[in-house]
Protein backbone atom coordinates (compact mmCIF):
# COMPACT_ATOMS: atom_id res chain seq x y z
CA UNK A 1 0.00 0.00 0.00
CA UNK A 2 0.61 3.51 -0.22
CA UNK A 3 0.57 6.43 1.64
CA UNK A 4 -1.22 9.64 0.75
CA UNK A 5 -0.66 13.13 1.69
CA UNK A 6 -3.21 13.37 4.06
CA UNK A 7 -1.86 10.16 5.69
CA UNK A 8 1.80 11.63 6.01
CA UNK A 9 0.09 14.97 7.82
CA UNK A 10 -1.46 12.62 10.40
CA UNK A 11 1.92 10.54 11.02
CA UNK A 12 4.42 13.64 10.88
CA UNK A 13 2.05 15.30 13.73
CA UNK A 14 2.29 11.89 15.81
CA UNK A 15 5.55 12.11 15.30
CA UNK A 16 5.79 15.93 16.58
CA UNK A 17 7.76 17.09 13.45
CA UNK A 18 7.00 19.84 11.35
CA UNK A 19 6.86 19.46 7.41
CA UNK A 20 6.34 22.24 5.11
CA UNK A 21 4.05 22.04 2.06
CA UNK A 22 6.79 22.16 -0.48
CA UNK A 23 8.36 19.16 1.68
CA UNK A 24 5.59 16.63 1.49
CA UNK A 25 6.23 15.34 -2.22
CA UNK A 26 9.63 14.04 -1.72
CA UNK A 27 8.95 12.65 2.00
CA UNK A 28 5.73 10.83 0.31
CA UNK A 29 7.72 9.22 -2.32
CA UNK A 30 10.75 8.27 -0.01
CA UNK A 31 8.46 6.74 2.34
CA UNK A 32 6.53 5.02 -0.09
CA UNK A 33 9.17 3.63 -1.85
CA UNK A 34 10.78 2.11 2.00
CA UNK A 35 7.06 0.84 2.53
CA UNK A 36 7.31 -1.30 -0.14
CA UNK A 37 10.94 -2.56 0.50
CA UNK A 38 9.06 -3.67 3.74
CA UNK A 39 5.65 -5.01 2.58
CA UNK A 40 7.42 -8.07 1.16
CA UNK A 41 7.18 -9.27 5.14
CA UNK A 42 3.36 -9.34 4.84
CA UNK A 43 3.28 -12.47 2.68
CA UNK A 44 5.69 -15.01 5.20
CA UNK A 45 3.68 -16.95 6.85
CA UNK A 46 4.42 -16.42 10.77
CA UNK A 47 1.60 -19.06 12.36
CA UNK A 48 2.15 -19.74 15.52
CA UNK A 49 6.00 -17.79 15.56
CA UNK A 50 6.01 -16.04 18.79
CA UNK A 51 7.21 -12.31 18.32
CA UNK A 52 11.20 -11.65 19.10
CA UNK A 53 10.90 -7.98 20.61
CA UNK A 54 14.65 -8.28 22.08
CA UNK A 55 17.74 -10.01 20.71
CA UNK A 56 18.21 -12.65 23.66
CA UNK A 57 15.81 -14.07 25.48
CA UNK A 58 16.59 -12.96 29.28
CA UNK A 59 14.05 -12.23 31.90
CA UNK A 60 14.48 -8.36 33.62
CA UNK A 61 17.04 -8.59 35.95
CA UNK A 62 15.72 -7.56 39.76
CA UNK A 63 17.42 -4.71 42.43
CA UNK A 64 16.59 -4.74 45.80
CA UNK A 65 13.52 -2.25 46.74
CA UNK A 66 16.07 0.87 47.76
CA UNK A 67 17.09 4.22 46.32
CA UNK A 68 19.99 4.17 44.66
CA UNK A 69 20.16 7.57 42.86
CA UNK A 70 21.25 11.03 44.01
CA UNK A 71 19.36 14.18 43.09
CA UNK A 72 21.66 15.58 40.31
CA UNK A 73 19.14 17.88 39.21
CA UNK A 74 21.32 20.76 38.94
CA UNK A 75 23.55 18.77 36.59
CA UNK A 76 21.33 17.82 34.29
CA UNK A 77 19.22 20.94 34.31
CA UNK A 78 22.54 22.94 33.36
CA UNK A 79 22.33 21.60 30.08
CA UNK A 80 18.42 22.39 29.08
CA UNK A 81 17.56 25.41 27.10
CA UNK A 82 15.80 27.11 29.44
CA UNK A 83 15.15 26.68 33.19
CA UNK A 84 13.73 28.91 36.10
CA UNK A 85 13.56 27.76 40.19
CA UNK A 86 14.86 24.06 38.72
CA UNK A 87 11.82 24.30 36.61
CA UNK A 88 12.08 23.24 33.08
CA UNK A 89 10.29 26.11 31.28
CA UNK A 90 7.73 25.24 28.55
CA UNK A 91 5.64 27.33 26.21
CA UNK A 92 2.05 28.41 28.28
CA UNK A 93 -0.29 25.49 27.87
CA UNK A 94 -3.24 26.77 30.42
CA UNK A 95 -4.56 29.98 29.88
CA UNK B 1 54.88 4.64 15.35
CA UNK B 2 51.72 5.84 13.52
CA UNK B 3 51.65 2.41 12.04
CA UNK B 4 52.29 0.22 14.91
CA UNK B 5 49.76 -2.42 16.39
CA UNK B 6 48.32 -1.77 19.63
CA UNK B 7 50.60 -4.73 21.56
CA UNK B 8 53.72 -2.83 19.82
CA UNK B 9 53.04 0.34 21.30
CA UNK B 10 51.96 -0.81 24.87
CA UNK B 11 55.27 -2.52 24.35
CA UNK B 12 57.10 0.95 23.46
CA UNK B 13 55.05 3.01 26.52
CA UNK B 14 56.28 -0.15 29.11
CA UNK B 15 59.93 -0.17 27.79
CA UNK B 16 59.75 3.42 27.72
CA UNK B 17 61.12 4.41 24.14
CA UNK B 18 57.96 6.79 23.99
CA UNK B 19 55.61 8.66 26.05
CA UNK B 20 52.29 8.53 26.14
CA UNK B 21 53.11 13.08 25.51
CA UNK B 22 54.94 12.08 22.49
CA UNK B 23 52.25 9.50 21.02
CA UNK B 24 49.39 11.30 21.56
CA UNK B 25 50.92 14.36 20.38
CA UNK B 26 52.08 12.66 16.85
CA UNK B 27 48.47 11.34 16.88
CA UNK B 28 46.80 14.68 17.07
CA UNK B 29 49.36 16.06 14.86
CA UNK B 30 48.58 13.63 12.06
CA UNK B 31 45.05 14.37 12.80
CA UNK B 32 45.24 18.25 12.55
CA UNK B 33 47.15 17.33 9.42
CA UNK B 34 44.74 14.58 7.64
CA UNK B 35 41.21 16.22 8.80
CA UNK B 36 40.15 19.01 7.34
CA UNK B 37 40.49 16.72 4.15
CA UNK B 38 39.20 13.38 5.98
CA UNK B 39 36.39 15.46 7.90
CA UNK B 40 36.94 11.72 9.98
CA UNK B 41 36.15 14.20 13.77
CA UNK B 42 33.90 16.35 15.01
CA UNK B 43 35.54 17.43 17.98
CA UNK B 44 39.27 17.62 18.78
CA UNK B 45 40.97 19.25 22.32
CA UNK B 46 44.31 18.94 22.29
CA UNK B 47 44.70 19.89 26.17
CA UNK B 48 42.33 17.64 27.19
CA UNK B 49 43.86 14.60 25.14
CA UNK B 50 47.35 15.50 26.11
CA UNK B 51 46.11 15.73 30.08
CA UNK B 52 45.09 12.39 29.76
CA UNK B 53 48.19 11.46 28.34
CA UNK B 54 50.13 13.18 31.22
CA UNK B 55 47.89 11.13 33.45
CA UNK B 56 48.37 8.12 31.26
CA UNK B 57 52.46 8.65 31.73
CA UNK B 58 52.20 8.93 35.41
CA UNK B 59 50.33 6.00 35.92
CA UNK B 60 53.24 3.77 33.86
CA UNK B 61 55.72 5.25 35.81
CA UNK B 62 54.12 3.72 39.10
CA UNK B 63 54.49 0.29 37.35
CA UNK B 64 50.97 -0.76 37.53
CA UNK B 65 49.57 0.14 34.08
CA UNK B 66 47.24 -2.33 32.14
CA UNK B 67 48.19 -2.63 27.97
CA UNK B 68 45.71 0.07 26.99
CA UNK B 69 47.73 2.69 29.37
CA UNK B 70 48.76 5.93 27.33
CA UNK B 71 47.51 4.54 24.29
CA UNK B 72 45.01 7.12 22.76
CA UNK B 73 41.90 5.45 21.21
CA UNK B 74 39.16 7.80 19.30
CA UNK B 75 35.50 7.44 19.99
CA UNK B 76 32.74 7.78 17.89
CA UNK B 77 30.27 10.67 18.68
CA UNK B 78 27.71 8.75 20.07
CA UNK B 79 29.48 8.04 22.93
CA UNK B 80 28.58 10.36 25.95
CA UNK B 81 31.98 12.08 27.34
CA UNK B 82 31.87 14.21 30.40
CA UNK B 83 32.18 17.57 29.92
CA UNK B 84 33.30 17.51 25.85
CA UNK B 85 30.21 18.24 23.22
CA UNK B 86 28.87 14.85 22.35
CA UNK B 87 26.50 15.55 19.18
CA UNK B 88 25.73 11.89 17.62
CA UNK B 89 26.19 13.77 13.97
CA UNK B 90 23.29 15.90 15.05
CA UNK B 91 22.10 19.86 15.10
CA UNK B 92 19.79 18.48 17.95
CA UNK B 93 23.32 18.24 19.66
CA UNK B 94 25.50 20.80 18.14
CA UNK B 95 26.45 21.99 21.47
CA UNK B 96 25.40 19.04 23.82
CA UNK B 97 28.04 19.21 26.37
CA UNK B 98 26.76 15.33 28.54
CA UNK B 99 26.83 15.41 32.03
CA UNK B 100 28.56 12.41 32.56
CA UNK B 101 30.34 9.49 30.99
CA UNK B 102 29.40 6.28 28.85
CA UNK B 103 30.31 3.52 30.58
CA UNK B 104 32.66 2.03 27.70
CA UNK B 105 34.66 5.82 28.18
CA UNK B 106 34.97 5.22 31.84
CA UNK B 107 35.80 1.66 31.37
CA UNK B 108 39.13 2.97 28.36
CA UNK B 109 39.76 5.86 30.98
CA UNK B 110 39.82 3.29 33.76
CA UNK B 111 42.61 1.93 31.51
CA UNK B 112 44.43 4.66 31.23
CA UNK B 113 43.48 5.04 27.52
CA UNK B 114 43.72 8.94 26.17
CA UNK B 115 40.71 10.26 24.04
CA UNK B 116 42.00 11.56 21.37
CA UNK B 117 38.93 12.60 19.81
CA UNK B 118 35.05 12.31 18.29
CA UNK B 119 34.28 10.99 15.88
CA UNK B 120 32.27 12.22 12.59
CA UNK B 121 29.26 9.58 11.77
CA UNK B 122 25.88 9.69 10.12
CA UNK B 123 23.14 11.24 12.28
CA UNK B 124 22.19 9.72 15.27
CA UNK B 125 23.89 6.37 13.85
CA UNK B 126 21.20 6.35 10.72
CA UNK B 127 23.72 5.59 7.69
CA UNK B 128 25.36 3.33 5.75
CA UNK B 129 27.70 5.91 4.07
CA UNK B 130 28.64 8.63 6.61
CA UNK B 131 26.99 11.06 4.42
CA UNK B 132 23.76 11.89 7.10
CA UNK B 133 26.10 13.58 9.24
CA UNK B 134 25.39 17.55 9.72
CA UNK B 135 28.94 17.81 10.12
CA UNK B 136 29.59 16.81 6.51
CA UNK B 137 30.79 13.58 4.84
CA UNK B 138 33.70 11.90 5.80
CA UNK B 139 36.06 11.17 3.12
CA UNK B 140 37.74 7.23 2.58
CA UNK B 141 41.10 7.40 2.66
CA UNK B 142 41.24 4.83 0.16
CA UNK B 143 39.53 7.09 -2.49
CA UNK B 144 38.29 10.71 -1.15
CA UNK B 145 35.34 10.60 -4.08
CA UNK B 146 34.03 7.86 -1.75
CA UNK B 147 32.60 6.93 1.00
CA UNK B 148 34.14 4.71 4.36
CA UNK B 149 30.52 3.62 4.78
CA UNK B 150 29.06 4.19 7.74
CA UNK B 151 27.10 5.00 10.37
CA UNK B 152 31.33 4.58 12.52
CA UNK B 153 32.15 6.07 9.37
CA UNK B 154 34.62 8.80 11.02
CA UNK B 155 36.35 5.96 13.65
CA UNK B 156 37.14 3.85 10.69
CA UNK B 157 38.64 6.52 8.55
CA UNK B 158 40.21 7.72 11.23
CA UNK B 159 41.77 4.63 12.17
CA UNK B 160 42.55 3.62 8.04
CA UNK B 161 44.89 6.89 7.85
CA UNK B 162 46.58 6.40 10.61
CA UNK B 163 45.23 9.37 12.81
CA UNK B 164 44.53 7.09 15.41
CA UNK B 165 45.70 3.38 16.70
CA UNK B 166 42.09 2.49 17.47
CA UNK B 167 38.62 3.29 17.69
CA UNK B 168 34.89 2.73 19.26
CA UNK B 169 32.29 2.68 17.40
CA UNK B 170 28.29 1.18 17.90
CA UNK B 171 26.81 -1.16 15.20
CA UNK B 172 22.76 -1.91 15.32
CA UNK B 173 23.01 -3.28 11.42
CA UNK B 174 26.21 -2.55 10.50
CA UNK B 175 27.66 0.09 11.71
CA UNK B 176 30.96 -1.09 12.95
CA UNK B 177 31.35 -4.00 10.61
CA UNK B 178 30.37 -1.91 6.88
CA UNK B 179 32.74 0.69 7.75
CA UNK B 180 35.40 -1.08 8.51
CA UNK B 181 34.89 -3.43 5.32
CA UNK B 182 34.91 0.28 3.32
CA UNK B 183 37.65 1.65 4.75
CA UNK B 184 40.45 -1.93 5.11
CA UNK B 185 40.27 -2.36 8.67
CA UNK B 186 38.90 -4.43 11.46
CA UNK B 187 35.62 -3.75 12.94
CA UNK B 188 33.65 -6.38 15.95
CA UNK B 189 30.17 -6.43 16.74
CA UNK B 190 29.86 -8.17 20.18
CA UNK B 191 27.24 -10.74 21.44
CA UNK B 192 24.39 -8.00 22.19
CA UNK B 193 24.33 -7.53 26.31
CA UNK B 194 28.27 -8.34 26.15
CA UNK B 195 29.23 -4.13 26.24
CA UNK B 196 27.39 -1.55 28.23
CA UNK B 197 25.00 0.46 26.20
CA UNK B 198 25.19 2.73 28.88
CA UNK B 199 25.51 6.81 27.72
CA UNK B 200 25.69 6.13 24.22
CA UNK B 201 22.79 7.59 22.37
CA UNK B 202 20.38 5.22 21.98
CA UNK B 203 19.00 4.63 18.37
CA UNK B 204 17.42 0.71 18.28
CA UNK B 205 17.61 -0.71 21.89
CA UNK B 206 17.44 -4.16 20.93
CA UNK B 207 19.99 -4.18 18.55
CA UNK B 208 22.26 -1.32 19.80
CA UNK B 209 25.77 -2.80 20.65
CA UNK B 210 29.14 -1.11 21.21
CA UNK B 211 32.51 -2.19 19.49
CA UNK B 212 35.55 -1.63 18.41
CA UNK B 213 37.46 -0.35 15.50
CA UNK B 214 41.51 -1.35 14.82
CA UNK B 215 43.80 -2.27 12.46
CA UNK B 216 43.90 -5.92 13.18
CA UNK B 217 42.51 -8.89 15.49
CA UNK B 218 44.89 -9.06 17.97
CA UNK B 219 44.12 -5.18 18.46
CA UNK B 220 40.13 -5.36 18.96
CA UNK B 221 40.89 -8.72 21.47
CA UNK B 222 42.78 -6.28 23.90
CA UNK B 223 40.16 -3.24 23.23
CA UNK B 224 37.11 -5.79 23.78
CA UNK B 225 38.34 -7.16 27.19
CA UNK B 226 38.68 -3.75 28.47
CA UNK B 227 35.36 -3.05 26.42
CA UNK B 228 33.46 -5.61 27.80
CA UNK B 229 31.58 -6.07 31.43
CA UNK B 230 28.42 -5.94 33.05
CA UNK B 231 27.23 -2.60 34.47
CA UNK B 232 23.86 -2.66 36.47
CA UNK B 233 23.00 0.86 34.57
CA UNK B 234 22.19 -0.81 31.43
CA UNK B 235 19.42 -3.29 31.87
CA UNK B 236 20.70 -5.25 29.04
CA UNK B 237 24.03 -5.77 30.21
CA UNK B 238 24.82 -9.25 30.81
CA UNK B 239 26.35 -10.63 34.23
CA UNK B 240 28.66 -13.32 33.07
CA UNK B 241 32.13 -13.99 33.94
CA UNK B 242 35.08 -11.84 32.81
CA UNK B 243 36.92 -13.66 29.78
CA UNK B 244 40.05 -12.83 28.05
CA UNK B 245 39.20 -12.57 24.44
CA UNK B 246 43.08 -13.07 23.46
CA UNK B 247 42.84 -16.51 24.77
CA UNK B 248 42.30 -18.46 21.65
CA UNK B 249 44.63 -16.45 19.11
CA UNK B 250 46.47 -19.13 18.52
CA UNK B 251 44.14 -21.52 17.80
CA UNK B 252 43.62 -24.55 15.36
CA UNK B 253 42.32 -24.12 12.16
CA UNK B 254 42.30 -27.60 11.49
CA UNK B 255 38.59 -29.14 11.98
CA UNK B 256 37.05 -25.94 12.41
CA UNK B 257 33.63 -25.84 11.11
CA UNK B 258 33.51 -22.97 8.48
CA UNK B 259 29.75 -21.95 6.94
CA UNK B 260 29.46 -20.75 3.39
CA UNK B 261 25.90 -19.45 3.52
CA UNK B 262 24.82 -20.30 -0.23
CA UNK B 263 22.85 -16.39 -0.01
CA UNK B 264 25.73 -14.63 0.94
CA UNK B 265 27.97 -15.56 -2.18
CA UNK B 266 24.56 -15.38 -4.65
CA UNK B 267 23.57 -12.66 -6.88
CA UNK B 268 24.47 -8.66 -6.64
CA UNK B 269 27.89 -9.65 -4.93
CA UNK B 270 30.61 -7.64 -7.20
CA UNK B 271 32.82 -9.90 -8.92
CA UNK B 272 36.09 -8.39 -7.01
CA UNK B 273 34.33 -9.02 -3.67
CA UNK B 274 33.48 -12.35 -4.59
CA UNK B 275 37.25 -13.29 -5.73
CA UNK B 276 38.56 -11.56 -2.61
CA UNK B 277 36.10 -13.93 -0.36
CA UNK B 278 36.58 -16.92 -2.12
CA UNK B 279 40.51 -16.44 -2.15
CA UNK B 280 40.31 -16.54 2.00
CA UNK B 281 37.84 -19.15 1.81
CA UNK B 282 40.68 -21.05 0.01
CA UNK B 283 43.40 -19.91 2.46
CA UNK B 284 40.73 -21.50 5.66
CA UNK B 285 40.61 -24.68 3.63
CA UNK B 286 44.30 -25.16 3.19
CA UNK B 287 45.12 -24.72 6.61
CA UNK B 288 42.61 -27.90 7.53
CA UNK B 289 39.00 -26.33 8.22
CA UNK B 290 36.12 -27.59 6.56
CA UNK B 291 34.17 -25.80 4.97
CA UNK B 292 29.61 -26.77 5.00
CA UNK B 293 27.48 -25.63 2.71
CA UNK B 294 24.65 -23.64 4.25
CA UNK B 295 21.48 -22.20 3.33
CA UNK B 296 20.37 -19.19 5.24
CA UNK B 297 16.84 -18.76 3.10
CA UNK B 298 15.60 -16.05 5.35
CA UNK B 299 18.57 -13.80 4.76
CA UNK B 300 16.49 -11.88 2.08
CA UNK B 301 13.89 -10.96 4.92
CA UNK B 302 16.67 -9.12 7.38
CA UNK B 303 16.65 -5.90 5.67
CA UNK B 304 12.92 -5.55 5.47
CA UNK B 305 12.15 -6.59 8.98
CA UNK B 306 15.12 -4.41 10.56
CA UNK B 307 13.46 -1.45 8.53
CA UNK B 308 10.62 -2.08 10.73
CA UNK B 309 11.76 -2.43 13.50
CA UNK B 310 15.12 -0.13 13.55
CA UNK B 311 12.95 2.87 12.81
CA UNK B 312 10.06 1.28 15.54
CA UNK B 313 12.56 1.86 18.09
CA UNK B 314 14.40 4.62 16.56
CA UNK B 315 10.72 6.95 17.16
CA UNK B 316 10.53 5.78 20.48
CA UNK B 317 13.82 6.50 22.01
CA UNK B 318 14.44 9.92 19.34
CA UNK B 319 10.91 11.55 21.23
CA UNK B 320 12.76 12.71 23.84
CA UNK B 321 14.53 15.15 22.19
CA UNK B 322 11.69 17.59 22.42
CA UNK B 323 13.54 21.05 23.22
CA UNK B 324 12.71 21.04 26.78
CA UNK B 325 15.50 19.04 28.64
CA UNK B 326 18.57 19.10 26.46
CA UNK B 327 19.74 19.71 23.15
CA UNK B 328 17.98 22.42 20.14
CA UNK B 329 15.25 24.31 20.97
CA UNK B 330 13.19 25.92 18.03
CA UNK B 331 13.53 29.97 18.35
CA UNK B 332 9.88 30.78 17.32
CA UNK B 333 6.93 28.91 18.11
CA UNK B 334 2.88 29.41 18.43
CA UNK B 335 2.58 27.04 21.50
CA UNK B 336 3.74 23.67 23.09
CA UNK B 337 3.26 21.13 20.16
CA UNK B 338 4.43 23.44 17.63
CA UNK B 339 7.49 24.11 20.24
CA UNK B 340 8.18 20.46 19.23
CA UNK B 341 7.32 20.21 15.96
CA UNK B 342 9.60 23.12 14.44
CA UNK B 343 12.16 21.97 17.04
CA UNK B 344 12.27 18.25 15.52
CA UNK B 345 12.08 19.35 12.30
CA UNK B 346 14.80 21.99 12.48
CA UNK B 347 17.14 19.55 14.77
CA UNK B 348 16.74 16.54 12.89
CA UNK B 349 18.40 15.50 9.26
CA UNK B 350 16.54 14.05 6.58
CA UNK B 351 17.17 10.57 6.90
CA UNK B 352 16.30 10.80 10.54
CA UNK B 353 13.04 12.13 9.99
CA UNK B 354 12.18 9.77 7.40
CA UNK B 355 13.26 6.64 9.63
CA UNK B 356 11.11 8.22 12.60
CA UNK B 357 8.05 8.77 10.38
CA UNK B 358 8.49 4.94 9.14
CA UNK B 359 8.69 4.24 12.98
CA UNK B 360 5.49 6.37 13.72
CA UNK B 361 3.81 4.66 10.67
CA UNK B 362 4.65 1.09 11.63
CA UNK B 363 3.56 1.66 15.27
CA UNK B 364 0.47 3.72 14.98
CA UNK B 365 -2.88 2.40 15.35
CA UNK B 366 -3.99 -0.44 12.62
CA UNK B 367 -0.90 -0.94 11.11
CA UNK B 368 1.15 -1.81 14.86
CA UNK B 369 0.13 -6.15 14.10
CA UNK B 370 0.71 -5.99 10.39
CA UNK B 371 4.34 -4.45 10.63
CA UNK B 372 5.66 -4.24 13.69
CA UNK B 373 4.57 -7.60 15.33
CA UNK B 374 4.80 -9.37 11.60
CA UNK B 375 8.58 -8.12 11.88
CA UNK B 376 9.31 -9.26 14.99
CA UNK B 377 8.00 -12.79 14.10
CA UNK B 378 10.03 -12.83 11.37
CA UNK B 379 13.02 -11.73 13.56
CA UNK B 380 12.59 -14.98 15.37
CA UNK B 381 12.31 -16.91 11.91
CA UNK B 382 15.80 -15.23 11.69
CA UNK B 383 17.39 -16.26 14.51
CA UNK B 384 15.95 -19.72 14.97
CA UNK B 385 18.11 -20.18 11.15
CA UNK B 386 20.95 -19.09 12.58
CA UNK B 387 20.94 -21.78 15.18
CA UNK B 388 20.32 -24.64 12.90
CA UNK B 389 23.04 -23.31 11.44
CA UNK B 390 25.29 -23.53 14.36
CA UNK B 391 24.78 -27.25 14.90
CA UNK B 392 26.34 -27.31 11.96
CA UNK B 393 29.56 -25.12 11.39
CA UNK B 394 31.45 -23.04 14.00
CA UNK B 395 31.52 -19.66 12.48
CA UNK B 396 29.91 -18.29 9.19
CA UNK B 397 31.76 -16.79 6.54
CA UNK B 398 30.74 -14.29 3.48
CA UNK B 399 31.51 -10.85 2.33
CA UNK B 400 30.42 -8.33 4.59
CA UNK B 401 28.98 -5.71 1.75
CA UNK B 402 28.36 -7.01 -1.41
CA UNK B 403 30.37 -3.85 -3.17
CA UNK B 404 33.61 -2.42 -2.25
CA UNK B 405 33.12 1.59 -1.23
CA UNK B 406 30.95 3.98 -3.32
CA UNK B 407 30.96 7.36 -4.56
CA UNK B 408 29.81 10.09 -2.49
CA UNK B 409 26.35 10.80 -3.77
CA UNK B 410 25.49 7.79 -5.75
CA UNK B 411 22.92 6.33 -3.58
CA UNK B 412 21.72 9.63 -2.00
CA UNK B 413 18.54 9.47 -3.98
CA UNK B 414 17.29 6.19 -3.31
CA UNK B 415 17.06 5.04 0.56
CA UNK B 416 16.22 1.52 -0.83
CA UNK B 417 19.19 1.05 -2.68
CA UNK B 418 21.34 2.30 0.41
CA UNK B 419 19.63 -0.38 3.12
CA UNK B 420 19.78 -3.03 0.48
CA UNK B 421 23.64 -3.08 0.89
CA UNK B 422 23.17 -3.68 4.21
CA UNK B 423 22.00 -7.58 3.83
CA UNK B 424 24.94 -9.00 5.12
CA UNK B 425 25.33 -7.06 8.61
CA UNK B 426 21.84 -6.91 9.06
CA UNK B 427 21.05 -10.71 10.09
CA UNK B 428 23.81 -11.12 13.14
CA UNK B 429 22.33 -8.10 15.21
CA UNK B 430 18.71 -9.72 14.47
CA UNK B 431 19.78 -12.58 16.37
CA UNK B 432 21.98 -11.43 18.56
CA UNK B 433 24.79 -12.46 17.45
CA UNK B 434 28.73 -11.57 17.47
CA UNK B 435 30.43 -10.64 13.98
CA UNK B 436 33.47 -8.86 13.20
CA UNK B 437 34.86 -7.79 9.71
CA UNK B 438 38.57 -8.12 8.21
CA UNK B 439 40.38 -6.61 5.26
CA UNK B 440 40.64 -9.88 2.44
CA UNK B 441 41.83 -8.09 -0.16
CA UNK B 442 41.03 -5.37 -2.72
CA UNK B 443 38.96 -5.13 -6.14
CA UNK B 444 39.98 -4.02 -9.60
CA UNK B 445 39.74 -0.59 -8.49
CA UNK B 446 42.09 -0.84 -5.31
CA UNK B 447 39.49 -0.54 -2.61
CA UNK B 448 39.18 -3.04 0.53
CA UNK B 449 37.19 -5.91 0.62
CA UNK B 450 36.02 -7.02 3.88
CA UNK B 451 35.65 -10.52 5.04
CA UNK B 452 32.82 -10.97 7.69
CA UNK B 453 32.64 -13.83 10.41
CA UNK B 454 29.32 -14.63 12.54
CA UNK B 455 29.29 -16.93 15.42
CA UNK B 456 27.14 -17.98 17.85
CA UNK B 457 26.70 -15.90 21.21
CA UNK B 458 29.82 -15.55 23.05
CA UNK B 459 32.21 -16.76 20.67
CA UNK B 460 33.79 -13.72 20.18
CA UNK B 461 37.49 -15.22 21.18
CA UNK B 462 36.58 -17.73 18.61
CA UNK B 463 35.79 -15.13 15.72
CA UNK B 464 39.02 -13.63 16.80
CA UNK B 465 41.34 -16.50 16.86
CA UNK B 466 40.26 -17.38 13.47
CA UNK B 467 41.00 -13.95 12.03
CA UNK B 468 44.15 -13.64 13.95
CA UNK B 469 45.17 -16.73 12.72
CA UNK B 470 44.20 -15.26 8.91
CA UNK B 471 46.26 -12.15 9.48
CA UNK B 472 49.10 -14.20 10.73
CA UNK B 473 49.62 -15.14 6.85
CA UNK B 474 47.87 -12.01 5.11
CA UNK B 475 48.92 -8.39 4.90
CA UNK B 476 46.22 -6.63 3.72
CA UNK B 477 45.66 -5.29 6.77
CA UNK B 478 48.24 -3.55 7.30
CA UNK B 479 48.30 -2.00 3.65
CA UNK B 480 48.23 2.15 4.59
CA UNK B 481 45.92 4.07 1.96
CA UNK B 482 47.45 5.01 -1.02
CA UNK B 483 45.94 8.93 -0.57
CA UNK B 484 47.07 9.32 3.27
CA UNK B 485 51.27 7.84 2.97
CA UNK B 486 53.05 7.82 6.27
Amino acid sequence: MSLSHDQIRRIARLARIAIRPEESEAVLARLNRVLALVEELRAVDTTSVEPMSHAVDVVQRLRRDEVTEQDRHAVYQSVAPAVQDDLYLVPKVIE
Amino acid sequence: MLDATLAELSAALAAKRISSVELTGAFLDRVGKLNPELNAFITVDRERSLGQARAADAIRARGDAGPLAGIPVALKDIYCTKGQRTTCGSRMLEHFVSPYDAHVVEQLERAGAVTLGKCNMDEFAMGSSNENSYFGPVRNPWDRRRVPGGSSGGSAAAVAARMAPAATGTDTGGSVRQPAAFSGVCGLRPTYGLVSRYGLIAFASSLDQAGPIARSAADLALLLNVMAGFDARDSTSLDRPKEDYTRNLEMKMAGLRIGLPAEYFGEGIEPGVRKAVEAAVAWFAAQGARTVALELSRTKLAVPAYYVIAPAEASSNLSRFDGVRYGHRAKAYEDLVDMYCRTRAEGFGAEVKQRILVGTYVLSHGYYDAYYLQAQKVRRLIAQEFALAFEKCDLILGPTAPTTAFEIGARADDPVQMYLGDIFTIPAPLAGLPALSIPCGFDEKGLPVGLQLMGTHFSEARLLGAAHRYQQATDWHKRVPRETPL
